[in-house]
């Protein structure tokens, strides 16, 4: 979210305080003149070389960003991975307090005990079926799997109550209340990486455009609130963040909403953006899309002016939902970096972390996106699913969620409910 | 859960009493602990113990009639308690963290907390009763499209709710009560996720059968005052430091008898109708159906040499009671963590109960924390080994025969068969 580069060398009271905003695909950021510019020269080369920094670093998370999409479904779910590991750890440590962790030899793995638990509860409820159709070839395995789907619930739940009782018996004597609240705060940091983990998750196996166009427009809304910021930013918008303004904020909903409505015809045209994958595999995917993503085609009307070069113009009906998508991002998911910001001033911290070079944690760059995903999923089953064919929709159920002797239960209990439906009508 | 009496004039060789209650137990005498403490001053404390003990005697028995009445009148006004005991531990929680002088300064904070807790309650009953409130309406074409409808965008509501709430949070936060704020925004989600959790599952579960919620909540109250009573007769060795006037012999004990009375509640219960039929919907009527293999009696003849000894030729055993046995084994083992985390909590924060609904019990969360440790149990375990597999099958049946007209439920068949073909001939 909104940072100031102030860390860059020794900060000056006076210093420009250059507003980068960095995201995943994010471009540079001309210095912010508003503040006074004396010692331009002094605080100019500082302020490059923290620039430089930063220009690196985001180059790296675009290259490394492009290639996982490049390389599919399970590599995405692999870097959600390890970015929510990274999120953990930085949380988990935000609040410990050196002198009792010492004396409480074991609580740092209670928490991991409790974040692969959570992992395991998580990932095994949203992949089990996808697992279950990768090992469709093996029948030992299939059996396998098949078991352990079915007793999924009962390991996890025995997980967590074990690391519910490992904690009860080493609670210390006068260290109760660090103990409770460190308990507590592994619950929040937990749910909070988990619920946007799980939906992102779900989203990249219902087609990866479910993953990356949310994604891009918060991006996008970042960069272009902060050029318009940059422009024509006057009237402040929340106390909470001071560098945010009205203007910015507005002109980016607008830009949002353009680019939403231009990426999702641009990333509609691939597959291997819009299939869904069905089962754990890597490689390439072939599918019918769905009329989600077939072209329209609407002839451009007369008052369009002469130098718009394209007389009839193709839009996928995924744009209209595209729509939507850039409206929320612009407008409520900003609100995930107020509460960041609002967190970071409560308790005093300046950044969540420093893992990412010039930028500070991970979760510094991660609090609007999970405020996106969650929304994204959401919006995917309640408004996106419906709206395909309700055979499709029945068909895929049938096909994850039942066995194969359940699915042929169902067909002849279907064909005899037809049967007595003919009988009845004729 | 276990309640340490403090009779009014505090004196520091009075015997404590020990008394525990449940819902629907009936409420025990308290002896006083002689053989522990120094019995002096017996005289003035046992005027107070015996008043403050008839004051619990009195709530108990209220608690336990009302228990029974509600059983007596059905799932939805089960459920409907289950929502009032939500909403006051909820309070009591909620009001737990609250700092007077804060709260002061910030008039409609508290109305967050509530919000949140509304729309927490709108989600959690919304789904799980999503099935049954639509089998109610099916009558009227009106009510029914309405409904569905609603449902569809369920998840879309609530989430909107909740998103509103958060950015309402965000717009209230004043400068220099950040941490204040931000503290008590952690503290609403923790305790409307205990306290939701549990009662969601509650709720779940008693839709599946009374049975599933009977059982498993009579089990905690059966091993609370089973422990005591082993624990005071036999009490030597103290079993954990969190709560000290525990034993480990009450707990040995009190786990066998918990294993043993649930084998036998199981039978008795499963003979109820009333308690052993899902309800399917949301009426208040009258059950009938067919419990199931699950709950029919067997008759096992005894061994011949134990035949000699004892009038009885055989038992009746249903299998439900084998899993029975496994509640009665989590209730009496690892449900008291519940209680040791309360207690816990309460030295933690350095409250001597969570609240004071209840006359000389404490509060709501005070006689629920084993409870609420056991419901989830109990909902995880009935999916996991109890539900019939075949379930899921109907629930598509269900779907399809609802949401597809005739030519779809055809067209459905017959890519089915088509499917099943290409499987047959792809396996040769």
């Amino acid at each position: 979210m909104d940072r100031d580069s102030g860390s860059g060398g020794p900060s000056t009271p006076s210093g420009p305080t250059a507003r980068l905003r960095r995201r995943k695909g994010s471009n540079e950021a001309p210095p912010e003149v508003e503040t006074n510019g004396d010692r331009l020269l002094f605080n100019d080369r500082n302020k490059y070389k923290s620039m430089l920094i930063r220009t690196y670093s985001t180059v790296w998370m675009i290259g490394g960003f492009v290639s996982i999409i490049y390389l599919g479904h399970l590599y995405i779910w692999a870097m959600v991975v390890v970015i929510q590991i990274f999120m953990a750890k930085e949380l988990f440590n935000l609040l410990r307090k050196a002198h009792e962790d010492r004396q409480l030899p074991g609580f740092r793995l209670l928490n991991w005990h409790f974040f692969f638990t959570v992992m395991l509860f998580v990932y095994g409820r949203i992949l089990s079926q996808r697992l279950v159709n990768t090992v469709t070839m093996d029948k030992f395995l299939y059996k396998l799997v098949g078991r352990l789907i079915k007793y999924h619930m009962v390991t996890c739940y025995f997980l967590y109550i074990a690391g519910f009782m490992w904690f009860i018996l080493t609670l210390k004597k006068k260290m109760y209340k660090y103990q409770f609240s460190q308990y507590a705060w592994t619950h929040m940091i937990l749910i909070v990486t988990f619920t946007q983990s799980a939906f992102t998750v779900a989203n990249i196996f219902e087609g990866i455009f479910w993953f990356l166009l949310p994604a891009s427009l918060i991006v996008i809304n970042d960069i272009a609130a902060y050029i318009f910021g940059f422009f024509f930013g006057r009237t402040p918008l929340i106390k909470l963040s001071p560098k945010k303004t009205w203007e910015g904020f507005i002109g980016a909903s607008f830009a949002t909403m353009i680019s939403a409505f231009v990426l999702a015809n641009i990333m509609g045209r691939f597959q291997w953006l819009t299939c869904p994958r069905k089962d754990l595999s890597t490689g390439w995917l072939e599918c019918d899309p769905g009329s989600l993503f077939k072209p329209e085609y609407y002839t451009v009307p007369q008052w369009f002016p002469e130098w718009f070069p394209w007389r009839e113009i193709s839009i996928l009906p995924v744009q209209w939902h595209a729509l939507c998508l850039g409206l929320f991002a612009s407008i409520i998911a900003p609100f995930g970096g107020f509460f960041a910001s609002g967190f970071k001033r409560a308790f005093k911290i300046k950044d969540f972390g420093d893992s990412i070079p010039g930028h500070g944690g991970i979760t510094d760059r991660m609090d609007c996106q999970m405020v996106m995903a969650v929304f994204a999923y959401i919006y995917h089953q309640s408004f996106v699913v419906p709206q395909s064919l309700s055979i499709e929709m029945i068909m895929d159920q049938i096909l994850m969620n039942l066995t194969f002797e359940e699915q042929r239960a169902l067909y002849t209990k279907l064909g005899q409910i037809i049967m007595e439906k003919q009988f009845g009508e004729s | 859960m276990k309640q340490k009496e403090q009779s009014p004039p505090p004196s520091p060789s009075t015997p404590s009493g020990r008394i525990r209650h449940r819902k629907h137990t009936k409420s025990q005498e308290v002896f006083p602990d002689v053989s522990k403490l120094n019995g002096g001053n017996l005289l003035v404390d046992d005027q107070n113990k015996y008043r403050s003990m008839w004051v619990r005697t009195l709530s108990s028995l209220w608690m336990l009639g009302g228990v029974v009445l509600i059983l007596y009148l059905g799932h939805l006004y089960i459920c409907a308690m289950v929502v009032v005991i939500q909403i006051l531990m909820a309070a009591e929680l909620f009001h737990l963290r609250r700092i007077v002088h804060e709260s002061k300064r910030l008039p409609r904070f508290w109305l967050i907390n509530w919000y949140f807790f509304f729309t927490a309650m709108l989600y959690v009953y919304g789904r799980i009763l999503r099935q049954h409130l639509v089998n109610t309406v099916t009558s009227d074409k009106f009510f029914y499209k309405l409904v569905n409808g609603l449902f569809k965008y369920h998840m879309v509501i609530c989430y909107f709710l909740y998103i509103a709430g958060v950015m309402w949070f965000i717009l209230t936060l004043k400068k220099k009560m950040y941490k204040y704020q931000f503290g008590q925004y952690a503290w609403t989600h923790m305790i409307l996720i205990v306290v939701f959790t549990q009662s969601s599952f509650t709720v779940a579960n008693i839709f599946e059968g009374i049975f599933w919620f009977i059982l498993p909540a009579s089990l905690i109250a059966i091993n609370d005052v089973a422990a005591y009573f082993f624990g005071f007769f036999f009490g030597r060795t103290p079993l954990i430091k969190l709560s000290p006037k525990k034993t480990w012999e009450g707990f040995i004990g009190g786990s066998f008898a918990t294993v043993l009375f649930a084998f036998l509640l199981a039978n008795i219960l499963g003979q109820f109708r009333w308690m052993t039929c899902p309800r399917k919907d949301l009426s208040t009527g009258w059950l009938h159906c067919d419990p199931g293999p699950l709950f029919k009696l067997e008759y096992y003849p005894f061994p011949m040499n134990l035949a000699e000894l004892l009038p009885w030729k055989g038992m009746w055993i249903s299998p439900v009671q084998w899993h029975a046995l496994w509640l009665g084994l989590f209730a009496s083992i690892i449900a008291p963590f519940g209680g040791f985390f309360a207690s816990g909590l309460k030295r933690a924060f350095k409250i001597k109960d969570f609240g004071d609904s209840i006359p000389g019990h404490g509060g709501f969360t005070d006689r629920m924390d084993c409870q609420m440790v056991m419901a989830i149990f109990a909902y995880i375990y009935f999916q996991s080994f109890v539900l019939a597999p075949g379930n899921s099958v109907e629930v598509i049946l269900d779907q399809i025969e609802r949401s597809l007209s005739h030519e779809e439920q055809q067209k459905l068949y017959a890519m089915l068969g088509q499917i099943f073909q290409d499987q047959k001939y792809g396996y040769l």
